[in-house]
């Protein structure tokens, strides 16, 4: 009588990491996600920051899982294949009077179990960061910081989760949630299912989600940051993620080279109604730029490739809900997963299948495949073995993204592999192709054409992302002579 | 390693005008790289007429344009390669390339004509503000879908930048079922030829608003309608001028910007105010037989400017390979200063004992210009006094220098170009 | 009499043209600063003519889509009958440039021709 064991609500890293982990166990799982594709939402845009673990409270989950997401990230980058760094970071300090509150940091670091914490002077910060301001007057380092690319950590993690069992169920909007005998009846926008276990990762609708089950309510602000993302000549301005000193929202505006070499800054921290209100702001944009100068001196803001939102979902007390609602028994909240969220997905993963697995007495699979290979980057190859491949798959001799050269071998794997793009945007966020600097002016003709042929649709249908995001509406002339002109 | 006397990179209308240059000047081993699927560049694209009216004294389309210098190629039997994409290139000539049936290869070339052209500027360039649904196209993208495939990108349209190619795709849109509700120009002036301006806006009454910019988009997945405003003379917009225009699409159409990215790899240098390689008067960049041409060195109004400055090119390319590195030493290189409302020159010096009798110097202006003149100093000597109805920023301007001219003044450090008033 | 105003297309001026008629005769001329003005304004207000750009589908060829044109000029009241006439016309590959699409279009005597080889 029931569809599945656990129903996990949301494709996000928080919702997919889940998955990942639950996939060790025997038991029939489903992720059901409102877009078409997985990392659509909080996941898809944000600093793409490993953090080192200095900023959460001392003694909250927060700083648990954000420390033990920090450690456990390089390990799964190499089992899942997917593009991670330890740059280190600075927490940039440009006065003298505001030492103590660098040193309560550098403090709560060593408390929350972050390793290699040490406070710069200004001589030892130059040196390594030259681009930074010429008024900073110390910083805190953290060498175990780093960046990763959050597209390829939340597909990563949903193809593995994928290749050991788990469903995926797209374009699936849970309209409401029944509370059933052993279990829990999900109404959707693609019929009911039910399921004995739930888990909420629905990222800033993880209120909504929650509320629908349980009286003790939870409240989730939409906060949006703002972000801008510069070319690739500019990926070297600094080596190290640059953090102002926290200030009353969030980390402030950060200054950071990307995994794949761009530079990126921002985020604002604005608290928005919409939950889809991904909208950037010319106030946003300008007080981003603006703030980045602080600490980062002649920010070459005239190479932005493009400028970007995404929404955080902050609790109102400003920690993760992770566990089992008091009032639903079988119902196990993973909300309010905001910064560290990123960095901390891999333990918010292994936390929610703790809670699962001895909920419900599950075992361990003997054949779960803990490795996935992620899409092929020729670059990583050598000129031979290049040429090489190119013999086997002449795709790969085919450029469609000039920018950040990405080749038809690249798109096709793209598609075709569990949990394929379907649409241009789900294209690049797996092979970057449309990413580059001239915004996929060039190759989105051309990625249509592939998405067509592979996927047996009409142009008509192919998507940026889902939904009514059509890039096509017509063909020339098909609205001629019926008196429409004169 | 496969060598080659001149390689050229891309295929578009400055590539096969060098080429063919370089060919009729003597050199037989010449190869054109295109990463295209057929030669003639962005030009196979802009089926309107009004090209050719200084090479070939008529009015050709694009393609047509194109297809004149294609035969000409293919009757001097250049060899080219399609869907081919250059990777790397090293300064000391050797070009990496591929495709999908030779693979990945490398051929060292004596000369290299860069050719590349140019792309278009995008949204993210301009930091307009609002959500990024579909529906938002660079103006090029849109032609490319129009006018090769046959697909519509939307019915309502919307277009910011009064460049040529953004007036031409109003018309362009126009014709082919689609209703454009404005066009929106940040600058209190077009960027676009005034002809452009009467025969795809006005033609069809299509209004265009010159200080005004877009400053929001709305439309989650599509986009669903765009708020222009008044700018001020600072480009900010002005509040209390919003107006919204309901539309299913966002055309832009706000500048050109050379591709570099090669260039810039093998230790070209670049000139600032065009993004393109600083040049001498032998159209050759800081690297001895590396030569540029056409919109990779400066985004030109006409395409037969393209073409009379990549043939210069290629028979520049063809002198250096057969002369050799050796006999175009000597005599020492003038600098040319762009001021007073002259934005750049091309080429930013002139060795006059190697040029040729005369060279050409391209420029635009910084502004709109009425009944000014064009001047030249040769160090404190004005030798050029020309007056112009009108400049604009849109079109660009030459004026030609002679060796003889160039000769007379025995220890010239410096040629200026400048606007002055009447 | 009637007034037409008009902006000169000869270079980036634009100069505002102001022309008198008096039933289809030309009567004056004002606002050009110079003689192309004048030659523009009486040619546009009397016979404006352009020449047409558009495209039509290819079958079996290397594109799916041939740009093509007006030979010549057509009237300017006549552009959206030959765009319209256009509208189902497909042609068979191989196309060459000069090709004949469709003769007299719209009536107007001037036939519509290919502007690229499609192979």
């Amino acid at each position: 009588m029931f569809d599945y064991d656990v129903i996990i609500i949301g494709g996000g890293v928080a919702g997919s990491a889940s998955a990942r982990e639950l996939s060790r166990y025997k038991v029939k799982a489903c992720v059901i996600e409102k877009e078409e594709d997985v990392c659509c939402g909080t996941s898809k845009a944000n600093s793409a920051i490993v953090h080192a673990g200095y900023d959460a409270a001392q003694g909250s989950l927060m700083a648990k899982l954000n420390v033990r997401g920090n450690q456990m990230m390089e390990e799964l980058s190499k089992e899942l294949d997917f593009p991670f760094k330890k740059n280190g970071s600075l927490v940039v300090c440009l006065h003298e009077e505001d030492m103590p509150n660098l040193q309560a940091l550098y403090d709560r670091g060593v408390a929350n179990g972050v390793k290699e914490l040490r406070i710069l002077s200004r001589e030892e910060v130059l040196e390594m960061e030259p681009n930074l301001s010429d008024e900073v007057y110390a910083a805190l380092y953290a060498p175990t910081a780093g960046i990763v690319c959050p597209f390829h950590l939340n597909i990563a993690l949903a193809e593995n989760a994928n290749m050991n069992g788990v469903e995926f169920k797209f374009n699936t909007e849970v309209h409401d949630i029944k509370k059933i005998d052993g279990g829990y009846e999900l109404i959707t926008n693609q019929g009911v299912y039910r399921t004995k276990y739930v888990v909420n990762a629905a990222g800033v609708y993880a209120d909504e989600i929650h509320n629908m089950v349980s009286e003790r309510k939870i409240h989730i602000t939409a906060r949006r940051g703002d972000y801008c993302l510069l070319d690739k000549s500019t990926g070297n301005h600094v080596k190290k993620t640059i953090f102002a000193l926290p200030g009353k929202y969030g980390k402030g505006v950060l200054v950071a080279p990307t995994i794949h070499g761009n530079l990126i800054v921002g985020p604002t921290a604005i608290d928005v109604e919409d939950k889809e209100g991904t909208n950037t702001t010319r106030a946003g944009i300008d007080e981003l730029i603006q703030k980045a100068g602080m600490n980062v001196k002649n920010l070459p803001m005239r190479q932005v490739i493009t400028s970007f939102a995404g929404l955080r979902a902050h609790e109102d007390h400003h920690e993760f809900i992770i566990g089992e609602v008091e009032d639903a028994e079988g119902f196990i909240d993973c909300a309010g997963i905001e910064s560290p969220g990123l960095t901390s997905c891999p333990a918010i993963g292994e936390m929610v299948a703790d809670i699962v697995s001895e909920k419900m007495q599950l075992e361990k699979k003997d054949n779960f495949i803990a490795r996935r290979k992620g899409i092929l980057n020729p670059d990583t190859l050598s000129k031979e073995e290049r040429a090489d491949l190119i013999k086997k798959n002449p795709a790969y001799g085919n450029i469609i993204c000039r920018c950040e050269m990405v080749t038809e071998g690249e798109i096709l794997d793209a598609i075709h592999r569990p949990l394929g793009a379907k649409s241009l945007d789900g294209v690049k966020r797996r092979t970057r192709a449309g990413m580059g600097r001239c915004q996929a002016g060039f190759c989105s003709p051309r990625t249509m054409e592939i998405l067509a042929r592979e996927c047996n649709m009409s142009m008509f249908d192919i998507t940026k992302s889902g939904g009514n995001s059509k890039i096509v509406v017509g063909t020339n002339k098909d609205t001629l002579g019926k008196g429409m002109l004169k | 390693m496969k060598q080659y006397d001149i390689v050229i990179i891309g295929g578009g209308p400055a590539g096969l005008a060098a080429a063919v240059s370089a060919k009729k000047s003597g050199v037989d081993s010449i190869l054109i790289l295109e990463r295209d699927k057929e030669l003639g560049g962005i030009l196979n694209q802009c089926i309107h007429n009004g090209f050719g009216l200084h090479t070939f004294k008529e009015e050709l389309t694009g393609p047509e344009y194109a297809g004149r210098f294609i035969d000409q190629a293919e009757e001097l039997q250049i060899e080219y390669k399609l869907n081919t994409m250059v990777m790397d290139i090293r300064a000391d000539k050797v070009v990496t390339a591929m495709n999908s049936a030779d693979g990945l290869f490398e051929i060292q070339a004596k000369a290299i004509v860069l050719a590349m052209g140019c792309r278009e500027r995008s949204r993210g360039a301009l930091n307009i503000p609002g959500y990024r649904p579909s529906g938002i196209f660079s103006a090029g993208t849109a032609q490319r879908l129009v006018n090769m495939e046959g697909y519509l990108p939307g019915r309502e349209v919307v277009i910011l930048g009064s460049g040529d190619i953004g007036l031409i795709m109003a018309r362009r849109m126009t014709f082919e079922g689609a209703k454009v509700k404005v066009v929106a120009e940040l600058m209190p002036y077009s960027g676009g030829l005034k002809r452009n301006i009467v025969q795809c806006l006005d033609d069809y009454g299509i209004p265009l608003k010159l200080s005004h910019t877009v400053v929001d988009i709305k439309g989650k997945e599509r986009v669903e309608g765009v708020t222009l405003a008044e700018v001020d003379s600072k480009g900010k917009p002005i509040p209390g001028t919003e107006e919204y225009y309901s539309c299913d699409t966002l055309l832009l159409s706000v500048g050109l910007i050379p591709e570099n990215e090669l260039s810039g790899g093998m230790g070209v240098e670049m000139n600032p105010v065009t993004s393109g390689p600083k040049v001498n008067e032998s159209l050759e960049t800081n690297i001895e037989g590396v030569f540029a041409c056409g919109n990779v060195l400066h985004v030109h109004d006409l395409v037969d400017f393209v073409s009379e400055e990549a043939a210069a090119a290629g028979k520049n390319a063809a002198a250096y390979v057969k002369a050799g590195a050796e006999k175009r030493k000597g005599g020492k290189e003038i600098m040319l200063k762009a001021v007073d409302g002259v934005r750049y020159t091309v080429p930013v010096a002139i060795n006059p004992e190697r040029m040729e009798e005369t060279v050409t110097v391209r420029f635009r202006v910084g502004n709109v210009y009425k009944n000014c003149y064009i001047c030249v100093y040769l160090g404190e000597e004005r030798v050029l006094h020309r007056k112009r109805q009108i400049m604009a920023p849109g079109e660009m301007e030459e004026i030609k220098l002679t060796k003889e001219q160039l000769l007379q003044y025995a220890d010239l450090k410096e040629i200026t170009v400048k606007i002055e008033e009447a | 009499m009637e007034e037409r105003n008009l902006t000169c297309i000869s270079c980036p001026m634009g100069c505002p043209l102001t022309v008198v008629l008096n039933d289809q005769e030309v009567v004056s001329v004002s606002g050009n600063t110079c003689k192309r003005g004048d030659i523009y304004a009486r040619k546009e207000v009397t016979n404006p003519t352009r020449i047409v750009t558009t495209t039509v589908r290819v079958e079996d060829g290397s594109a799916d889509m041939v740009s093509v044109k007006t030979k010549e000029d057509v009237p300017k009241g006549k552009i959206f009958e030959c765009v319209e006439a256009l509208k189902n016309v497909t042609v068979k590959a191989p196309v060459h440039i000069g090709d004949v699409i469709v003769s007299n279009v719209a009536g107007t005597g001037v036939d519509i021709v290919a502007t690229k080889n499609v192979k």
